[in-house]
C-alpha cells in the first residue's frame, strides 16, 4: 500500500526524524490559513506541493492550468495562486500515465535553503533477502539512473536478519554521504530512527529523494515516498487508515471488496482465471494468439457461481473488451461445477445483456474436465469450450483475428 | 527415487484441527501419505483424522518421530509455525500459509537456516512425489510417477504444466511447488541442486515468473553445473511493471525481474524455454 508525501513525513516526525514544517490542506481557504500561520512563526518561503500517488511531480504538469506539481511561493498571495491552480485539477507526470491523477490534497510547507541534495532509501533485497539501506550523495537524480550509469556513487548497508540497523552501519552511510560535524551526528540520528520507522510499520519501501543538509547543517527529508506490505498491514490499524482509495482503480476497488484480484491492462480480451501464475500465463497466451489481455484476474480457489459472476460484471465494465476468456485448472474445484457456475452467471439478465457481442471460450482442464466441457456443448448460449490449452488459444485467435 | 518427500517421511500437520488443515489432512492420507500426527496447540489430548493431535511440533516429534511438517496456520501466525518446526528438529518444513509478512520470513528464514532443516515455500502447494506422498494441496490424480522433477512457483500453473507432462508420456520424480512470496524458503537454484543430484531424475521442468532474480540466478548454476536436459516456461511476459501480479514476489520493479530477461538467462544457459504456456509439455519431450 502506498501513501501520500504528507502522511509518510507525519511518521516520519513522529519517529524523531527531520522534516520541514509543513500541514496538508483539502482547500485554498486551509493551504491560505497554513501559510499565515508559518509566516507569523517567521517562514518567508513556502513549497506547494500535490499529494497524489507518483513520483515526478515537479517536472508534472496539470491538464487545465498548467501548473507544476510542486511550486516555490515567496508569499501567501503566491501560495493562494498555487493552491487553486493545483486543487481540483489533473496533474500528469512521467509515472501518471497520460490520464494523470486529480490533486484533492495539497501540501504546504517550509521552503528551506538548500546545500547539497543526497539520496537515501530503504528497501527489501529480495536476493540477498533482507533489508538494505542505499545512499548517494547523487540526491536529486533517477537513482535507478545513478546505479545504471555510475554504480561507485552508490553505498549500501544490508541490515542483518534479526537485528536492528547497527550504529556503525549509519555511520559508514553518513561519512559515504560526505558529511562531517555537526551535519554527521544529526545524519547518523536521521538514519537510525528512519530504520525504526521502517522496521516497525512492516514498510517495504522508504525513499528520501532528496535528503537534503542546508547552510546552517541541518538533515531534511525533503521529499518521502513510503510503501508497506500489504500481508503486515493486519497489524497496523493505524496505517491501514492512512489508505487512499480515491488513488486506486474504481474496478480494481471493486473486486478486492469481492476478494477478487483484478488488475486492469488495456488490451481487447479479458480473463478470468484461477490462480495467479496460471492467470499471467493465460495473458501471455492471449498475446501469442494476436490479442492483448485487458486485465489480470485471478478468482482463487472456489471459482462458484458468484465469483464468476462478480468477475464478469468488472470484465465487462471496460468498454474495450471484445472476448473473454476463462481458464480453470479444477484440481480440488470439479470442472463441471465451475462450467455450470459459467452458465448460470451468462444467463443472469444483467451479464447476458452484456456478453450478446462478446464471444466467451471457457478453457476447463482437470477433474471432470470432460463433464464440464459437455455441459457447455450442450447448452444453447453463446459459450465456447475447450480442453487443452492449445485450442484455447486457437479460439481465441479465431474470435479476435 | 525422489527428493524431500516420500512414502518414509513421518509427517505432522500444523493447524490439522483447522478447516483447511483438515480437509487437506484427509486428502493427504487418502493419496496415501503417511500422515503420524497434527499439532493444534491447547488441543493436545484429542485425536482427529485418527491421528493423535498434540499441543508441540516437539510432541510430535519425540512421540510419532515425525520428520516432515506441514503448516496451514492463519499469516500472522505462520512465521512462528516455521519456526517452531526448525527448533523442534523438523528436516522438511512445508508451508502453505499464504500471505506472511515479508519482514517475518527474514527472521524465519534464518533461523529455518540456522537449524538446518530445509523449508519450502511459503505460499506454495506443497511437494508430491507421485505414487509415494503428497504433502500438499494439489490434485494428485494428475501426477504420475517418473523421472521428471518439476520446479515451480505457482499453484493451478504446476497442475498445468503436470498435466501437459504426463500427457507427453513422462511421470515426475518430484514436483516442488516452491511459493509465490518474495522470500521463501527454498529457491529455483536449491530445488535446481536436489534434483541433479537425485539419480532418478532425469531431466528438469522449471517453471518461473516476473520478479526478482531467482531464474537468472538458476541459469547461472545450470549453466555451470547442471548436464541433465532442463525445459522452461517464464509466466508474465504480458504483466505491466511496478504491478504486483496476485503473487506478492510478482512484480517488476526497477527495471529487474522481466520475464524477457530471465527467458535470456535461461536460453543462454542452453535451457529449453517454451514461449506458450500451451507448449511446456513438447518443449521437454523435444530435448528428451
Amino acid at each position: 500500500m502506498k501513501i501520500h508525501e504528507y502522511q509518510a513525513k507525519e511518521i516520519f516526525e513522529d519517529y524523531g526524524v527531520a522534516v520541514p514544517k509543513g500541514k496538508v490542506a483539502d482547500s485554498t481557504e486551509h493551504a491560505v490559513k497554513i501559510a499565515k500561520e508559518m509566516k507569523s512563526e517567521g517562514a518567508d518561503l513556502f513549497v506547494v506541493k500535490a499529494q497524489i500517488h507518483a513520483g515526478g511531480r515537479g517536472k508534472g504538469r496539470t491538464k487545465k492550468n498548467n501548473a507544476s506539481g510542486v511550486i516555490l511561493c515567496e508569499s501567501v498571495e503566491e501560495v493562494q495562486e498555487a493552491a487553486s491552480n493545483l486543487l481540483g485539477d489533473v496533474l500528469v507526470t512521467k509515472q501518471t500515465g497520460e490520464e494523470g491523477k486529480e490533486v484533492n490534497q495539497i501540501y504546504v510547507t517550509e521552503g528551506v535553503d538548500i546545500e547539497e541534495e543526497l539520496y537515501l532509501g530503504i528497501l527489501m533485497d529480495r536476493a540477498r533477502e533482507r533489508n538494505v539501506l542505499m545512499a548517494s550523495t547523487e540526491g536529486g537524480m533517477n537513482i535507478e539512473e545513478v546505479a545504471e550509469e555510475t554504480p561507485e556513487k552508490i553505498v549500501k548497508e544490508w541490515v542483518e536478519p534479526g537485528m536492528d540497523l547497527m550504529h556503525n552501519q549509519a555511520r559508514h552511510i553518513a561519512f559515504a554521504l560526505g558529511l562531517s560535524g555537526d551535519a554527521f551526528k544529526k545524519a547518523v540520528k536521521f538514519i537510525m530512527s528512519l530504520y525504526d520507522a521502517f522496521e516497525d510499520t512492516d514498510a517495504s519501501l522508504i525513499e528520501i529523494n532528496p535528503l537534503i543538509l542546508t547552510p546552517d547543517q541541518e538533515v531534511y527529508a525533503l521529499d518521502a515516498k513510503m510503501s508497506f506490505d500489504d500481508n503486515a498491514l493486519g497489524r497496523h490499524p493505524d496505517i491501514e487508515k492512512m489508505r487512499d482509495e480515491s488513488e486506486i482503480d474504481p474496478m480494481e476497488l471493486e473486486a478486492s471488496k469481492h476478494d477478487l484480484n483484478y488488475i486492469k491492462l488495456d488490451g481487447n480480451v479479458g480473463c478470468m482465471v484461477n490462480g495467479a501464475g496460471l492467470a499471467m500465463a493465460t495473458m501471455d497466451m492471449i498475446k501469442l494468439s494476436g490479442g492483448e489481455p485487458a486485465n489480470f484476474l485471478d478468482v482463487g480457489g472456489g471459482a462458484n457461481v458468484d465469483t464468476v459472476k462478480n468477475g464478469f460484471r468488472i470484465i465487462l465494465d471496460d468498454p474495450n473488451v471484445e472476448a473473454i476468456l476463462i481458464n480453470i485448472f479444477g484440481g480440488i474445484v470439479r470442472c463441471d461445477r465451475v462450467a455450470n457456475g459459467v452458465l448460470e452467471a451468462v444467463k443472469d439478465p444483467e451479464i447476458a445483456d452484456k456478453v450478446e457481442d462478446v464471444p466467451i471460450i471457457v478453457r476447463l482442464q482437470g477433474t471432470n474436465a470432460e463433464e464440464g466441457k459437455k455441459l457447455i456443448d450442450e447448452s444453447d448460449l453463446n459459450v465456447i469450450s475447450a480442453v487443452l490449452l492449445k485450442d484455447a488459444a486457437e479460439e481465441v485467435n479465431n474470435v479476435v483475428a | 527415487m525422489s527428493v524431500l518427500v516420500d512414502k518414509n517421511s513421518r509427517v505432522v500437520v500444523q493447524g490439522m484441527t483447522g478447516s483447511e488443515g483438515s480437509f487437506h489432512a484427509e486428502q493427504m492420507i487418502n493419496y496415501g501419505t503417511n500422515v503420524v500426527a497434527g499439532v493444534t496447540p491447547g488441543k493436545g489430548d484429542q485425536k482427529h483424522l485418527d491421528r493423535p493431535v498434540f499441543n508441540t511440533v516437539a510432541d510430535a516429534v519425540e512421540q510419532e518421530e515425525a520428520d516432515t511438517s506441514i503448516i496451514f496456520v492463519p499469516p500472522a501466525f505462520a512465521a512462528d509455525a516455521i519456526t517452531e518446526s526448525a527448533f523442534a528438529g523438523i528436516e522438511v518444513i512445508i508451508c502453505i500459509s499464504e500471505g506472511i509478512p515479508v519482514q517475518d520470513m527474514v527472521k524465519a528464514k534464518q533461523v529455518v537456516r540456522s537449524h538446518g532443516a530445509t523449508l519450502i515455500g511459503p505460499n506454495c502447494p506443497g511437494v508430491i512425489t507421485p505414487g509415494e506422498a503428497k504433502v500438499g494441496i494439489m490434485p494428485g490424480n494428475i501426477f504420475e510417477s517418473g523421472s521428471i522433477g518439476l520446479i515451480s512457483r505457482s499453484g493451478t500453473l504446476t497442475y498445468e504444466a503436470v498435466d501437459q507432462i504426463t500427457k507427453e508420456g513422462l511421470g515426475q520424480s518430484t514436483a516442488i511447488g516452491i511459493g509465490g512470496d518474495p522470500i521463501i524458503g527454498t529457491n529455483h537454484t536449491d530445488a535446481v541442486k536436489l534434483f541433479d543430484e537425485d539419480p532418478d531424475t532425469e531431466a528438469i521442468v522449471l517453471i518461473g515468473e516476473i520478479g526478482g532474480t531467482a531464474e537468472e540466478e538458476a541459469a547461472e548454476y545450470i549453466q555451470n553445473n547442471v548436464d541433465k536436459p532442463v525445459a522452461a516456461f517464464i509466466a508474465g511476459s504480458t504483466a505491466p511493471p511496478g504491478r504486483r501480479m496476485g503473487h506478492a514476489g510478482a512484480i517488476i520493479s526497477g527495471g529487474t525481474g522481466t520475464a524477457e530477461a530471465k527467458k535470456k538467462a535461461l536460453r543462454n544457459a542452453g535451457v529449453a524455454v517454451a514461449e506458450s504456456p500451451a507448449e511446456i509439455g513438447k518443449t521437454l519431450k523435444s530435448i528428451l
